[in-house]
């Protein structure tokens, strides 16, 4: 090979570099275009419906009348919907998480429920919507509530829930088990006391995220009915709902511009919630880090 | 640590139980006041059905609650297919339809023992539109336009010299409603006639705006979609006068406006829009008085939010079709038919033997 010689050696290098600089030419017009594309959805966003946002449009809900229409009940509706999810998918994703990864036996069983959990988390959303419908509404006569949605939902996001809890598990060293173990500890204090807590950033992490993909859904949310014109606060678990997602599904699609600035200005309430949930996951990993490393 | 952790999870749950309590106490109360009449009205009335009768319900709703505080109605966007398969399941008390019922959507009520009421609630004209560059077409007939959207016009009739002899040469690209929706149904059998038959080559969209943007950026477009569309946008978009040859309508072509909805002119592609009212969710006094408000302030409300109303002697006929409890379809739930007056439809039903109790 030529560059065994030195002056072999000198073009290799050269043409290496060369193509390390093309490379980061091109990598960095990727980011730029992408960014580019972001900025300019972002300022259209906005400049559209900066002018609406306002305390009415917090306080006031549904109305033919763009002016009047607001996100009071949208915005509830998304928070309560939210919570119930969390509160359905977080024990049994994280308990299955901890099942498979802590207890069970490695065998052609466990293997056949990863793959199909992995399978899961590609299923398009829709999918679970008609599932809602059919289990959830009809047959457990859920009706069209929130309770039914908050099902739909956590259904959906349970794989998403399931692969980072137990990617979250896996990080945590054996050395770790071990030593718990050999203290005399078993395996539910050393998964309780020792695991767990090492573990927890990356699975909240996870579970933070799972929760924003599902608050920015529409599709299963429509499926299994959720209602487009609601003012009435949901009053529990049976309580007819809407969210912001579907708000702004129907306001986009109205005749008015008026109504798209609506729709504008509620995309910019779903992109602060949805910030504010991600920020939420970065705080709480950074914290329980800081604590680990005490 | 870990107390403290158990303790923000229990303030969770406990935080989410606070915010969704109460739910029990206030179902009571429903149940109550529901027995007696003449009390303040309450309850939740649930109302589904077509995108474009969407803006008549919420309308409706937005009034009526102000009436009746402790009465909530929702109102979701299914589609009017989507709408009459909840409603057959009994799943919903009002659906709103931008055609009428078809059979086998009424033999989905019959099966489950659902009895409907069908009410007319205003028009709607279905524009034909075209990009304003557009200068050559002013004007077509129906039977050009099935020329275009027929199913045999698949990959054949795709360039505006076809349409008419003396049409430039320039390429037809094709905008409408998606094929779930009432208004895909009412199109084709108005203009092709048969319901569902289209030509399958075509940008559909059950998002009107896309189809408006679609027209607005390409010369050579045609869409067809509910007017309110075409109104919001006519600084971007051109409406086609519509020919159906047939004098009786009136000689030539002529524009989606109002007048010419009422008189019966801007024929086929004036259509009526619907609520069917399940007649045992109307036993519930609510359910009746919501009814019976959407007919009376029909003619103020359907105007606002962008449709015509349907003349005084046809909402008049509708009363007494929810007071005598007059079940099925004027239209013998054959779908959409095109050309109806509504006043010699619901005035024959009248006259006669009650044209659709034969179907019970």
């Amino acid at each position: 090979m030529s560059h065994f010689t030195e002056a072999g050696l000198a073009r290799w290098h050269a043409r290496e570099h060369r193509r390390e600089a093309i490379f980061q030419v091109v990598g960095a017009l990727v980011v730029f275009t992408a960014m580019l594309m972001l900025a300019v959805l972002l300022t259209k966003i906005l400049l559209d419906g900066f002018a609406r946002l306002g305390w009415d449009f917090f306080a006031q809900s549904s109305s033919r009348f763009a002016d009047r229409a607001g996100v009071k009940v949208a915005l509830v509706g998304s928070f309560y919907l939210m919570i119930l999810t969390a509160l359905i998918a977080v024990p049994i994703g994280v308990g299955a998480a901890i099942y498979l990864e802590e207890f069970a036996k490695r065998n052609w069983w466990t293997r056949l429920i990863e793959i199909n959990i992995t399978n899961l988390a590609g299923v398009p959303s829709i999918i679970y919507g008609l599932l809602g419908l059919q289990v959830f509404v009809r047959t457990l006569s859920m009706d069209r509530s929130l309770i039914a949605g908050a099902c739909t939902l956590a259904l959906l996001i349970l794989p998403v829930i399931i692969t980072a809890a137990r990617e979250g598990l896996r990080t945590v060293p054996n050395s770790l088990r071990y030593g718990s173990l050999a203290l005399g500890a078993t395996q539910w204090q050393t998964v309780r006391y020792t695991v767990l807590p090492v573990a927890m950033p990356s699975i909240l992490t996870g579970v933070i995220l799972a929760l924003s993909r599902a608050i920015g859904e529409t599709a299963p949310l429509l499926v299994i009915g959720a209602y487009v014109y609601l003012t009435r606060l949901p009053e529990g678990l049976t309580s007819p709902f809407t969210t912001l997602p579907v708000q702004i599904y129907d306001w986009i699609s109205r005749p008015q511009a008026a109504f798209h600035e609506n729709a504008a200005a509620g995309i910019i309430v779903l992109l602060a919630l949805l910030l504010t949930l991600n920020a939420a996951a970065i705080y709480l990993r950074n914290r329980y880090q800081k604590r680990l490393a005490i | 640590m870990g107390m403290k952790r158990a303790r923000v999870f229990l303030g969770i749950v406990a935080l989410a139980g606070l915010l969704l309590g109460g739910c029990g106490e206030k179902k009571e109360g429903t149940e109550s006041a529901e027995s007696g009449a003449k009390q303040a009205l309450s309850g939740k009335i649930v109302v589904d059905g077509s995108s474009t009768v969407l803006p008549i319900s919420e309308a409706m709703g937005e009034e009526f609650q102000n009436q009746h505080p402790e009465v909530t109605v929702a109102v979701g966007k299914s589609g009017t297919g989507g709408g009459f398969k909840k409603f057959a399941n009994g799943e919903i008390d009002i659906t709103g339809a931008s055609r009428p019922i078809r059979e086998d959507e009424d033999a989905a009520c019959k099966q489950n023992g659902i009895e409907y009421i069908e009410i007319p609630i205003a028009y709607d004209a279905l524009a034909v539109v075209v990009n304003p560059k557009n200068t050559w077409c002013d004007s077509l007939t129906v039977s050009e336009l099935k020329k275009i959207w027929a199913p045999e016009a698949r990959g054949k009739i795709t360039n505006w010299s076809q349409v008419r002899p003396g049409f430039p040469n320039k390429p037809l690209q094709l905008f409408g409603a998606g094929t779930d929706s009432g208004t895909f149904d009412y199109f084709t059998a108005a203009i092709v006639g048969e319901e569902k038959a289209s030509r399958p080559d075509y940008t559909a969209s059950e998002d009107d705006n896309i189809l408006v943007q679609g027209v607005a950026s390409n010369e050579g477009a045609l869409g067809y979609f509910g007017v309110a569309y075409y109104v919001e946008n006519k600084d971007r978009l051109k409406a086609v006068a519509i020919d159906d040859e047939n004098p009786n309508n009136g000689d030539g072509a002529f524009l989606p406006t109002e007048e010419n909805v009422l008189n019966g002119t801007y024929q086929p592609l004036s259509r009526p829009l619907f609520l069917y009212v399940n007649v045992k969710a109307l036993e519930r006094p609510e359910v009746r008085a919501f009814v019976l408000f959407c007919i009376e302030k029909a003619p103020q409300l359907v105007r606002e939010v962008g449709y015509i109303p349907l003349p005084d002697k046809v909402y008049q006929l509708a009363r007494e079709r929810v007071e005598k409890r007059i079940t099925g379809s004027a239209f013998g739930a054959h779908g959409s038919q095109v050309g109806v007056r509504l006043e010699d439809l619901y005035k024959i039903e009248e006259q006669g033997a009650h044209g659709t109790q034969e179907r019970k």
